[in-house]
């Protein structure tokens, strides 16, 4: 459980970290989100793999913990309350149901794109990619990547047509569908609070932490899972008030 | 020293034995005196059972000074009722006010299974410390009592760990009937002073086996067991023993630690 | 009755060493062939089980709790003696010794002393050795107090906790013992019986206190530790569970019973509130190193305290007997136990006590707050402090507290020699169910050194030599509990059990109990008198009446069944406490626990009668329709000549 979820916050911080590149200009997500897609030596796989198995790991030990607990009571208390347990902690169970459809929702949004099929239509182009890595490499710092595969996959082409992610997500949590973007919303306030029990538990879990440290851990904890929510929320919270906009409407594809 | 008298409804669950279905009784209490504890307020509520020709309420309890862990009862849903740092006999009537009600189970977990009414059975807890709760010496040959100093401070922690009077109480509050505060109190105090070091692992691997094989719930880290303890054992020996085990079961892995 | 002590030859300091010498030893490979069973877990039982499964017996225990690491041992607060002189106080075994028969007032047997005084060391090594944590100080050195009155600090202890640590270390032996199958533990127990074939002690019965099932337990050897009898007063410090139901049915069955008159009654406990009361909780005696204690000089304004119209830190300093300083100046406050009751005892009967019943002197912490600041005092006696107010909703910090003595500990016991064994052979007494060693007062600190004195380091070797001495290898383990013997006994308890189910009458046992604790507190108690104690005789005979004709039980044998246990503790208690009183009339002196109110001087200290009674009082029991026979075991003194025992 401590293992698979330190991989996932792992994951999460960084595709936090990812994310909020859409309060930059448009290219740096674009480019970001095309050279993940492209990544060397079949690396993207490996890591949607990792991810995969992280996630599978961690509701598989979440269900058996629920199981094993649940027989370990088999007669529940009529009188029901609580102590100090925070509600988070309570509630792990459910938060991470919720987030486990959220993660699908969000696949299924983004990722494979079948709840929006046009999505996969929209379309960018990006000017210096490769070559002389001129103007991007300025903006960006993804021109990393460019020393990787110099002499990969990479159109020799001044100029690339790809993927416009930025537009995407803007029209994704556009006002038209402000439901979904209440949903992320919501589902980022869940993570939050799983997280907020989840790391310091993870601490706890593993046995690194002591009476000095549990105060520390519990709020590093406590920061960590605001960031999140805070980073991860905001993009909704743009798009919806118009802060950013898609660069291609999406009526410009039909 | 004020004393009045209060009258409190009580709901308490009835069971004749380990294989009856058992159900909840209410019983009305007349005038009791508020300077009385809960278990004398029991012990007069089964004087009237008797007079009533009703079979009285078995509960345990023993020293009623707070320090042998026998007697248990969830009151209201927490073990021990919810003043802090008090086991049952040591809470009094004057924490209920008049017109109370007031719930009492008995200790719900599957290792712990009722033996009659709010009697339960808590072997387990032995069974886990005959797993490794001890220092492995024979008795009559030990060495000076001050040949091996040991800190201050250490003993102190020793002996905030072996201040566990062995009640239940953790697994009973723990949602998911966990007995780890109760094991890593125990693992703590032997592994951190030295007389345990030299069985440190092969304890940490035996005690927790005998835990997992009894039936209690996994820990996930609430903190509730805590709470509830009458003698405030700190979660983060459960931290403490978590380290412990897995330091144990790496070296395990690596054949470093001999048959367990 | 054979009451031949068996005392070694030798000087004292040798006593021990040729004792274990002389001992027939078992060949390792015959142990396990031989079976013992221990009564009792508590430091003693646990001791003892946990020894002898260690040297390879084959061991069963029985405990009436549900787990062997709850017997009452646990409670002790204070702290365990020993000679060690770490403190470099000039203390040795010699002086532990001295202080302990002097502090029993010259009525315990002194080689059985001298042995105590001399393993007390060990005790703290090996307790040491089995991760007890202790208290110590920054240089990593264990810590000592001075404790009960003592003049050295002699006394190691772990928190207020140390009856509790010290038990668990004996349980973590037992539980090792357990794991490895040598010893068979059995929770839940009660012991209703030992078993005699041809006049040797070869099994017990018990009752299975969750079915009600009545077992028949066989074994070469029997070690009774099942603690005293404070019960009897119902009101006592003692567990609720406590009782002297093992140590009287092995009396029944021909184990003289010594000194039962010697209690203690503890200075400082909380007083008495109500009729709903099940127990007194003990205050740690620590408490009297910084308190002082009192009560006010006149009964006006004594009762103005009682009955709220003055607050006690309301009376002027002028108007307070801080009588335990003014009686004993060189002592003061620290007087033991059982002078520091009694002078309790007489400013309350003479009107001046300051509790609502009457009962209860104060214990004062406002001049050491003021001397040393209240953070001292919570560092010290916090816990204490928390207990107090928990239990009595008054915060000593504010007001004084009130404290009055209560029973607490049983000097008097199963008569036992040297080797622990009673005068049934095979039939062993450990820790405070024997009588062995603190005559008529037991000091500080001090049960606990005895019962892991009798549990560690007598009882392994002394079984041993019984076993290695009285029972041919060929028949070892080799009883049938078939055997007539069995079938009597396990008939007598199931008759008493059927008996006491059949009456159908109208008295709980919980109210005859109750009635009882009554006589013996008010006739036995404190003070004795010779009236008083032929009056209580009687009272026990018609309560004993009433019970067999009135009492009521509901429920029956084959479950668990509280209110039947409760029944034949009592039942017992109520044959017991009359022989309590005989023992207390026959011995027409003051000492100790023990205060004739006949024999005192004009300032009212007691008065010892050496010429008649330096002697123990060994009991035999004739039948209840019969006074019991009286035997006498005398005492004698080699190494501390008897003296008055003054703490002026």
């Amino acid at each position: 459980m401590a293992l698979s979820g330190l991989v996932l916050v792992g994951f999460v911080c960084g595709h936090m970290l990812g994310n909020l590149q859409m309060f930059l200009h448009s290219d740096w997500i674009n480019e970001y989100a095309y050279k993940l897609q492209h990544l060397p030596y079949g690396l993207l796989w490996v890591v949607r793999t990792v991810m995969l198995i992280a996630v599978v790991a961690h509701v598989i030990t979440a269900v058996m913990l629920v199981l094993e607990n649940h027989r370990a009571r088999p007669e529940k208390y009529v009188a029901r309350d609580t102590l100090q347990a925070s509600f988070a902690s309570r509630t792990m169970r459910y938060t991470g149901f919720i987030l486990f459809f959220f993660i699908i929702f969000h696949l299924m949004h983004f990722t494979i794109q079948n709840v929006h099929p046009e999505f996969k239509d929209l379309e960018v182009r990006l000017e210096g990619v490769s070559g002389s890595h001129g103007s991007l490499e300025s903006r960006t710092i993804w021109g990393v990547y460019d020393k990787l595969s110099a002499h990969g996959e990479f159109p020799e082409s001044e100029a690339l047509a790809v993927h416009d992610v930025y537009s995407m997500v803007a029209i994704g949590f556009s006002p038209t569908y402000w439901y979904v973007s209440v949903f992320y919303i919501i589902s980022m306030g869940l993570l939050c609070y799983h997280l907020m029990h989840g790391i310091s538990s993870m601490f706890q879990s593993l046995g690194l932490r002591n009476a000095i440290w549990r105060v520390r851990l519990d709020r590093i904890a406590l920061v960590i899972s605001l960031v999140v929510f805070v980073g991860f929320a905001s993009i909704p919270v743009a798009c919806l008030t118009g802060l950013i906009e898609p660069i291609t409407p999406l009526v410009a594809v039909h | 020293m004020s004393e009045r008298n209060i009258s409190i409804t009580l709901k308490v669950w009835r069971q004749k034995d380990a294989d009856s279905a058992g159900a909840f009784e209410t019983y009305r209490m007349e005038s009791v005196s508020t300077s009385s504890s809960f278990l004398e307020m029991l012990d007069l509520l089964n004087e009237q059972l008797i007079e009533e020709d009703k079979d009285p309420i078995a509960f345990d309890h023993d020293c009623r000074e707070g320090i042998c862990g026998m007697c248990s009862l969830v009151i209201n849903g927490i073990p021990h009722g919810k003043n802090k740092l008090q086991t049952t006999c040591q809470l009094h009537m004057r924490s209920f006010r008049d017109g109370d009600t007031i719930t009492i189970e008995p200790y719900r977990s599957k290792p712990f299974p009722v033996t009659r009414d709010l009697v339960v059975d808590r072997t387990p807890m032995d069974t886990i410390m005959q797993a490794g709760g001890y220092v492995t010496q024979r008795i009559g040959a030990a060495q000076d009592a001050n040949a091996l100093p040991i800190s201050k401070e250490l003993a102190d922690k020793a002996m905030d760990a072996a201040a566990c009077i062995g009640c239940g109480a953790c697994v009973a509050v723990c949602p998911n009937a966990s007995a780890m505060l109760f094991t890593s109190a125990k693992v703590s105090q032997l592994n951190m002073l030295p007389q345990g070091k030299p069985e440190k692992d092969r304890r940490a691997l035996r005690m927790v086996g005998a835990m997992d094989a009894a039936g209690f719930g996994n820990c996930t880290n609430i903190g509730e067991c805590e709470a509830a303890c009458p003698k405030g054992i700190s979660l983060d020996f459960i931290a403490r023993m978590n380290r412990d085990y897995a330091v144990a079961s790496v070296k395990q892995f690596l054949g470093m630690v001999g048959s367990v | 009755m054979n009451l031949d002590a068996n005392i070694p030859e030798g000087p004292i300091e040798q006593k021990w060493t040729n004792a274990k010498f002389k001992y027939k030893l078992v060949n390792p490979a015959n142990k396990r062939k031989y079976s013992v069973i221990v009564v009792g877990s508590g430091l003693a039982g646990a001791g003892a089980a946990a020894t002898l499964g260690e040297l390879g017996y084959n061991v069963k225990c029985f405990c009436y709790q549900d787990s062997p690491r709850r017997a009452h041992s646990i409670a002790a607060q204070g702290g365990i003696n020993a000679a060690k002189n770490y403190q470099n106080d000039g203390d040795s075994i010699f002086r532990l010794f001295y202080d302990t028969v002097k502090g029993g007032d010259f009525r315990s047997r002194e080689a059985n002393v001298y042995r105590l005084a001399e393993v007390s060391n060990n005790i703290i090594d090996q307790c040491v050795a089995q991760g007890v944590p202790f208290a110590r100080e920054y240089g990593g050195m264990l810590d000592n107090r001075s404790f009960g009155g003592a003049q050295v600090s002699r006394t190691f202890y772990a928190r207020g906790q140390t009856g509790q640590q010290l038990l668990l270390g004996a349980y973590h032996s037992l539980s090792r013992q357990i794991g490895l199958g040598q010893v068979k533990m059995y929770n839940r127990h009660e012991m209703l019986d030992v078993v005699l074939i041809d006049g040797v002690a070869k099994g017990i019965i018990t009752r299975n206190l969750v079915t009600g099932k009545i077992d028949r337990w066989a074994a070469d050897a029997v070690v009774l530790a099942t603690g005293g009898y404070s019960t009897v007063f119902f009101l006592s410090t003692n567990a609720a569970g406590c009782n002297v139901t093992a140590a009287w049915r092995a009396h029944r069955r021909g184990a003289g019973f010594a000194n039962p008159c010697y209690t203690q009654i503890h200075p400082t406990c909380i007083p008495q509130e109500g009729e709903h009361q099940s127990k007194l909780t003990l205050m740690s005696e620590s408490l009297r190193n910084d308190g002082r204690v009192w009560v006010p000089k006149s009964k006006d304004v004594a009762k103005k305290v009682r009955l709220g119209e003055m607050k006690p830190s309301d009376v002027a300093e002028e108007d307070r007997d801080y009588y335990l300083e003014r009686k004993y100046p060189s002592f003061g406050n620290l007087a033991p136990r059982d002078i520091s009751s009694r002078a309790a005892k007489e400013a309350c009967d003479d009107g001046r006590g300051v509790a609502p019943t009457g009962f209860g002197v104060f214990l004062d912490f406002a001049d050491a707050i003021n001397r040393l600041g209240k953070h001292v005092i919570e560092e010290r006696y916090g816990n204490l402090f928390d207990m107090y107010e928990n239990i009595t909703g008054v915060n000593a910090y504010e007001q004084p507290m009130q404290i009055y003595p209560a029973p607490h500990y049983t000097m008097g016991g199963l008569w036992v020699d040297y080797n622990l064994m009673t005068s049934i052979p095979g039939l062993f007494a450990a820790g405070e169910c024997n009588f062995s060693d603190h005559g008529a007062n037991r000091l500080g600190a001090s049960a606990l050194m005895q019962g892991l004195a009798d549990g560690y380091f007598v009882v392994p070797y002394a079984v041993g030599n019984y076993l290695g001495s009285e029972v041919p290898i060929g028949k070892a383990g080799k009883i049938d509990i078939n055997d007539p013997a069995f079938a009597e006994a396990e008939d007598a308890v199931r008759s008493k059990i059927d008996k006491m189910l059949s009456i159908k009458g109208h008295s709980s046992p919980r109210s005859i109990h109750i009635e009882l604790g009554k006589i013996m507190i008010n006739h036995c108690g404190m003070a004795r008198d010779a009236d008083g104690l032929k009056e209580a005789i009687s009272m026990i005979r018609d309560l004993r009446q009433r019970f067999w004709k009135d009492l009521k039980l509901p429920g029956s044998s084959h479950e668990l069944n509280i209110e039947l246990e409760r029944a034949g503790r009592v039942a017992d208690h109520l044959e017991f406490a009359e022989l309590m009183c005989y023992d207390a009339l026959d011995r027409d002196e003051s000492c100790g626990g023990h205060f004739r109110v006949e024999h005192q001087t004009e300032e009212g200290e007691a008065t010892r009668d050496d010429e008649n009674f330096s002697h123990v009082s060994v009991w035999e029991f004739k039948g209840l329709d019969q006074p019991p026979q009286k035997h006498a075991e005398p005492l004698v003194f080699d190494y501390v000549k008897p003296g008055v025992r003054s703490y002026k």
